[in-house]
């Protein structure tokens, strides 16, 4: 996946999309930015200058889908976190997990959310529910899988045509909500992908390379300074800001 | 009934005056164990826990619990393995300590999980590669190991020694002690260590990280050692603390001496290893994961200070302090020091566990506080008030030091 923050305006459809498209249940009553269940969210980075001066850019955060080093596999004692070695998807098995939140502690993009209460609907809203993704239960945690039950629906679409799957076949929720195109999601193992073209443009980044993990999402933007705040290892800003 | 349980040739106060001093900790506990309620029924929205700050107090107090605890083990390996024959005058004691802070660490662990009714599955699906199965595993079993352990002493209690199969099962038990001895320290050698490397694993927590062997002499061995180091103190602040309260000598000045001297010296190898290792991880570890190792300790109240606290202040100094035959000729002196080491790894478990979590990763994270709501609080101090009226029964009621007969009559 590349995200172009250049074209994100931080309008938070992909949040909304996400939420829907994998049964994120509303907010419950005293959910606070940092226990609520966001899957995906923005962030807003300010460049520390003040108005009107100040230069902002929105940063879609979601799991970041690290490589072999994933550091939510190795550290979950009874593998509820899987790695798909033909995707390199990593996927939570929420009936399996104890709810002991190492792997959360683990996640240097903090992209993985734990279910401090009971999911519940309002009323009539669980008939929105997608029949595809199952809930998930309070005391388990979750994150995003690069919508995991629309790839398992394109799989049995494409075995049910005795075609392998194709590019087209799936894109995350996130991806097609975006009302600007910013995200661009694909095989990067394919060169002829146009995700795999994206992602060897030399704008393009990934959060806290340094660590090794082997982020599977990358960013992408012209500016220098974009990039450079983002990818610079000291810690400069005093407040986060959550959109979405 | 209460007089015919106390020990022969032992003094115990009255059984209102005992009543008097365990109905607050009853009171405690209960408090606690609302707030366990609370979790339970509720779920972990009762805490002030969130998506960032994963753990919090309780694995803080788990570590906590389990380093200081670590006496039974390293009393049981120095007495039986090591034939330390003056340290069978506190392996008792030991041994309960050890039992109410494991036991005390697993039931916290419970209200801690999300779903504790899904514990087996750790052993049903373990992830070979995690430390927190190790840790899982070995904790389990060495709770059983000191539950065994536990068991001899309860056996020769006055009342139950009239019956003559228990006798029998208390001797038989007893011959086998050096092997559970045996596998009490296998298996603590291993979670104490797996603790450590629980956090050096991290290598999204680039403070606690060690890359690849670095795990093992940074974390693994330093966390056993540390754990290895408290136990004997804690055994001889607890020796002296209840030998305060309950107004009697309970042990000779001599073991509290072979306590602080064997603590003393394991401590200072500890410090000096993890003086090293500090070393090695500000200029080495750290720079190569692109850290300037001083910008861990900007934020908050986080300072070096912390450093300086961990490895001279509660490291070096309560380790010569043990190792001096001038403080050993002064109980006082020599508890105070025992206060000092056990606190340096108090503050060890916290920087692992609540500074690890603080400080940010992503260029544009903050630095995170966390403060714990009452029922956190609530049952940690629950643990407490279990741990003092286990060993409160234990004391008045089985012979948790063999000395104080013959002390009493000197």
């Amino acid at each position: 996946m590349v995200i172009d923050l250049d074209r994100c305006t931080g309008c938070g459809a992909c949040v909304i999309a996400c939420a829907v498209e994998n049964n994120v249940p509303p907010a419950h009553e005293g959910t606070t930015p940092r226990t609520g269940l966001t899957w995906m969210r923005v962030v807003r980075v300010d460049d520390g200058r003040s108005f009107p001066d100040t230069r902002s850019v929105f940063v879609p955060l979601m799991c970041q889908q690290c490589d072999h080093h994933t550091p939510c596999v190795s550290v979950c004692p009874q593998n509820a976190v899987e790695y798909d070695e033909e995707t390199g998807i990593v996927t939570q098995v929420p009936v399996r997990c104890l709810g002991c939140r190492y792997c959360m502690t683990a996640c240097p993009y903090h992209a993985r959310y734990f279910n401090w209460w009971d999911p519940e609907w309002p009323a009539g809203m669980e008939q929105t529910l997608n029949p595809d993704v199952s809930t998930r239960m309070r005391g388990v945690a979750e994150k995003c899988n690069f919508c995991h039950g629309r790839l398992q629906a394109a799989r049995a679409k494409a075995a049910a045509g005795s075609r392998p799957l194709a590019p087209d076949d799936y894109q995350p929720a996130c991806v097609e909500a975006c009302p600007t195109e910013a995200i661009v999601f694909g095989d990067l193992n394919d060169p002829r992908s146009t995700v795999s073209a994206a992602a060897s443009s030399p704008d393009t980044f990934r959060l806290l390379e340094h660590l090794g993990t082997g982020p599977k999402v990358r960013y992408r933007s012209r500016s220098a300074a974009v990039r450079e705040s983002l990818t610079r290892n000291s810690v400069s800003s005093e407040k986060e800001q959550v959109h979405g | 009934m209460d007089s015919s349980l106390i020990p022969r040739g032992l003094q115990r106060t009255s059984f209102p005056r005992f009543l008097a001093w365990v109905l607050p900790w009853v009171a405690l506990l209960g408090v606690g164990l609302f707030a366990v309620y609370l979790c339970l029924a509720y779920g972990l929205n009762q805490t002030n826990m969130d998506n960032r700050f994963a753990f919090g107090a309780w694995i803080y107090l788990d570590l906590t619990v389990i380093a200081l605890g670590a006496g039974a083990f390293f009393t049981g390996f120095l007495l039986y393995i090591l034939r330390r024959k003056e340290l069978a005058a506190v392996i008792n004691s030991a041994v309960v300590i050890g039992f109410i802070c494991y036991s005390g660490a697993v039931a916290v662990l419970m209200v801690d999980v999300g779903q504790p009714l899904r514990a087996w599955f750790t052993f049903w699906h373990p992830n070979v590669h995690s430390m927190l199965t190790e840790v899982t595993f070995c904790i389990t079993c060495y709770l059983t190991v000191l539950a065994i352990e536990y068991v001899p002493l309860i056996l020769k209690n006055r009342k139950l020694r009239k019956n003559a199969s228990m006798l029998l099962f208390e001797f038989q038990l007893h011959k086998l002690m050096v092997v559970f001895a045996g596998i009490g320290t296998f298996l603590s050698f291993f979670h104490q260590g797996s603790l450590g490397g629980l956090y050096g694993v991290l290598v999204g927590r680039p403070f606690a990280f060690r890359p690849a062997f670095g795990i093992w002499p940074s974390t693994f061995f330093l966390f056993i050692l540390s754990a290895a180091a408290a136990g004997p103190s804690f055994i001889l602040l607890t020796s002296w603390l209840v030998s305060k309260i309950a107004r009697k000598p309970l042990v000779a000045p001599d073991v509290y001496r072979t306590l602080g001297r064997i603590s003393g010296s394991i401590l200072l190898v500890y410090v000096l290893l993890k003086a090293v290792d500090t070393l090695v991880w500000i200029n080495r570890t750290a720079p190569g994961l692109g850290f300037q190792a001083s910008s861990f300790y900007r934020y908050g109240d986080f300072g070096s200070w912390i450093l300086f606290a961990e490895i001279v202040l509660l490291g070096l100094l309560p380790a010569l302090m043990l190792l001096s035959s001038r403080v050993a000729q002064h109980t006082g002196w020599l508890v105070t020091a025992a206060a000092m080491a056990c606190s340096g790894i108090v503050l060890n478990r916290f920087v692992m566990t609540i500074q690890t979590l603080a400080l940010p990763t992503l260029p544009f994270d903050a630095f995170l506080s966390y403060v714990p709501s009452w029922q956190e609080v609530a049952t940690f101090l629950a643990v407490i008030a279990y741990g003092v009226l286990v060993y409160s029964f234990s004391f008045r009621y089985l012979n948790l030091f063999p000395q104080e007969r013959e002390l009493r009559s000197a």
